[in-house]
């Protein structure tokens, strides 16, 4: 960019001294920015109501994109079962690799932490989001929008975040119910708070003593197909 | 005796190359390189079956493949990692390629839904929210726009993440290889939105794939509008369909899952969408159990692709030692290399292009005399950040942050050749 904006500078600068001499059209075609402002191309055509409403569901935090709709934990509970279980587990513990929903609270400082719906996920709007667009998991934008309502309720009950199972899920509810782990969430400051990796004369010499080998990938052996690295032992 | 010396050069091929090196150090060449060979060589005292013969036509392979003695420079993924093959990772194959181009058919694929199939035809582009004027835009549409030639890499934020509580991956392949660099050929995203017109409260901009994960992330309006670009081809054609084939964002710098394939929506709102892949995934969990969000810059980072585990040295004497080294936030200005683990560092020589937000290649030339080595590199930015070592990085992050693992790579080349990935301490 910086390259073409001189290139831009350059040809004005020819144009302002070089009066009858000065670029041919073609030259200041070469040297334009394509990522300035320009007149309008006229491409593309009007998008209608319709087509946004079908593609923009998108829900955010402050419940903008929110549908009409409702659904119980009970309700929730019935679909997850039939819908869900066999990858998420009958209470949302996982099956195998599949994600775990639900448990995990108070494990993110432990040398393992459980990261679900319930211990790290800042926002509900995510999980209706993302049922949304993407569940069930090969068969996504099956569910009716009081469907997701009632999964988010069932999701929400199996972290204990709400307790009844009559609990209804809606639309007007929906923004007043805070996640746990929603305040533990940060800015990037990497530019300060990492300010020390900036170094203007890294060591080149006698920088650190004699290091040892502390440890070896090769005595874990979780190298895929046996063909990435020698058998020494 | 042709066919059996071919077969034999192809053996050992296989077995230095990637099958293993048991024994290795027997197949160590002598370092008097220039002595005269015992016997004439049969390669070339007998005319070879490829010199007598006609071999294929030019209608044989109207798409070109690699040689089949290249089989072997594939993509691999790691199946324990992930539940399913439609939602996971496979790997670039680093150790295996120079230059600074990733081939298209060689870079790594990260799907959350599978690959997409679409034909360009029937693909449409929306952009809505915040702009005045909603517009759909066609491939055709978006070919007539002005048009950019960049060359970018792209990192995943969990590349080097199984490593941060110490060397797991035995390859270079699956310990740095989620990232490409390739050259794009698009639009800048300004000229599409610059046609919706942008509404003056428009701060950022969600991008939307078409796959069945319908991949969504929010971007800022900042760097929407600086370099990113919508991206049509790949190397000088169509994109790749594991890499968004028709439509793909280009977001230089900043972690790959933010670069949505199958692009097919762009809405501009007021404030970040918070979707799934920005906070239950792609966040930075601290030791202290808070996490850090929007961590969308690669930091300086680099590696010694060769020799590698993948690629173990196998003749003494003279040697390439090579490697990539990249910056989401400029240029790589240097590249240090170290052969006794961090104690002492020479500068190595980067050839080839350098571009902003590209890799680069550097390379040492060095004689080995079948010492131990403890080979690492050091990757340093233009805006003067220098790559940190593995423990200065878990000093500030912990090991649990999964992404923007940066720090230094030790391989461990044993006295036979053997080389692999260790921690040090």
């Amino acid at each position: 960019m910086s390259k073409s904006a001189n290139a831009l500078t350059l040809v004005l600068a020819a144009c302002l001294l070089g009066g009858m001499t000065g670029p041919s059209a073609a030259q200041q075609m070469a040297g334009r920015d394509v990522t300035k402002p320009s007149a309008k191309l006229g491409l593309g055509r009007a998008a209608t109501a319709e087509e946004i409403a079908a593609w923009d569901t998108d829900v955010r935090p402050d419940g903008r994109g929110l549908p009409v709709g409702k659904g119980t934990v009970k309700q929730g509970d019935d679909l997850f079962q039939e819908k869900c279980a066999s990858c998420h587990g009958e209470f949302g513990q996982g099956v195998g690799r599949w994600p775990v929903l639900a448990g995990g609270a108070g494990t993110l400082k432990a040398d393992r932490p459980d990261k679900t719906v319930g211990s790290f996920w800042p926002d509900l709007s995510t999980v209706f989001d993302y049922i949304k667009r993407a569940m069930p998991y090969g068969n996504a934008q099956s569910l009716t929008n009081d469907e997701i309502y009632a999964l988010t309720a069932y999701i929400l009950s199996m972290n204990d975040i709400v307790k009844d199972e009559k609990f209804e899920l809606n639309e007007k509810n929906f923004t007043s119910i805070k996640m746990p782990n929603a305040a533990a969430f940060f800015e990037d400051d990497r530019e300060t708070s990492e300010k020390q990796f900036w170094n203007k004369n890294p060591c080149m010499k006698d920088c650190r003593p004699v290091p040892k080998v502390t440890g070896r990938a090769m005595s874990i052996d979780v190298t895929p197909d046996g063909k990435s690295g020698p058998k020494v032992e | 005796m042709t066919d059996r010396t071919s077969a034999e050069t192809l053996n050992r091929r296989r077995f230095l190359g990637a099958a293993g090196l048991a024994g290795a150090g027997a197949a160590l060449s002598a370092i008097p390189a220039l002595a005269e060979a015992a016997k004439p060589e049969p390669l070339i005292t007998e005319v070879q079956d490829w010199q007598r013969y006609l071999g294929d036509g030019v209608d044989k392979h109207p798409y070109g493949v690699p040689s089949k003695f290249e089989k072997n420079v594939i993509r691999r993924d790691v199946p324990w990692l992930t539940a399913s093959a439609e939602s996971s990772v496979n790997f670039t194959p680093l150790h295996e390629l120079d230059g600074i181009i990733t081939p298209s058919g060689l870079c790594f694929e990260r799907h959350h839904g599978g690959v997409a199939e679409i034909n360009p035809a029937d693909h449409r582009l929306m952009i809505n929210g915040l702009v005045d004027k909603p517009l759909v835009f066609t491939m055709d549409d978006i070919k007539r726009m002005p048009r950019i030639n960049k060359v970018y890499f792209l990192e995943c934020a969990a590349n080097s993440g199984m490593e941060w509580r110490g060397s797991q991956l035995n390859g270079c392949q699956f310990t740095h290889g989620m990232i490409h660099n390739v050259m794009y050929t698009g639009v800048p995203l300004k000229v599409l939105l610059d046609e919706a017109g942008l509404k003056p409260n428009a701060k950022w901009l969600m991008l939307e794939g078409a796959d069945s994960a319908g991949m969504n992330r929010s971007l800022p309006i900042e760097k929407a509008l600086n370099d990113v670009m919508i991206a049509f081809a790949m190397n000088g054609e169509a994109l790749r369909p594991e890499q968004g084939y028709p439509l793909r964002a280009v977001i230089p710098g900043w972690e790959g899952n933010l670069w949505v394939k199958w692009l097919r929506r762009i809405e501009a709102g007021d404030q970040p969408w918070q979707t799934r892949e920005e906070t239950s995934k792609y966040t930075d969990l601290l030791a202290d159990g808070n996490s850090r969000k929007h961590t969308f810059v690669m930091d300086a980072k680099s590696v010694v692709t060769n020799p590698s585990p993948q690629a173990p040295l196998k003749h003494k004497g003279r040697n390439v030692l090579s490697g990539l080294a990249w910056s989401g936030r400029g240029t790589v200005k240097r590249v240090d290399v170290s052969m006794d683990g961090g104690r002492n560092w020479q500068t190595a020589r980067i050839d080839g292009p350098v571009f902003d937000k590209s890799v680069v290649r550097f390379y040492v030339d060095f004689d080995w005399n079948g010492q131990e080595l403890m080979i690492q590199s050091r990757a340093i930015d233009t805006t003067g950040y220098v790559q940190p070592s593995k423990d200065d990085l878990r000093k500030v992050r912990g090991v649990n942050s999964i992404y923007h693992n940066n720090g230094i790579q030790t391989w461990l080349v044993r006295s036979g050749g053997e080389t692999e990935n260790v921690e040090i301490g």
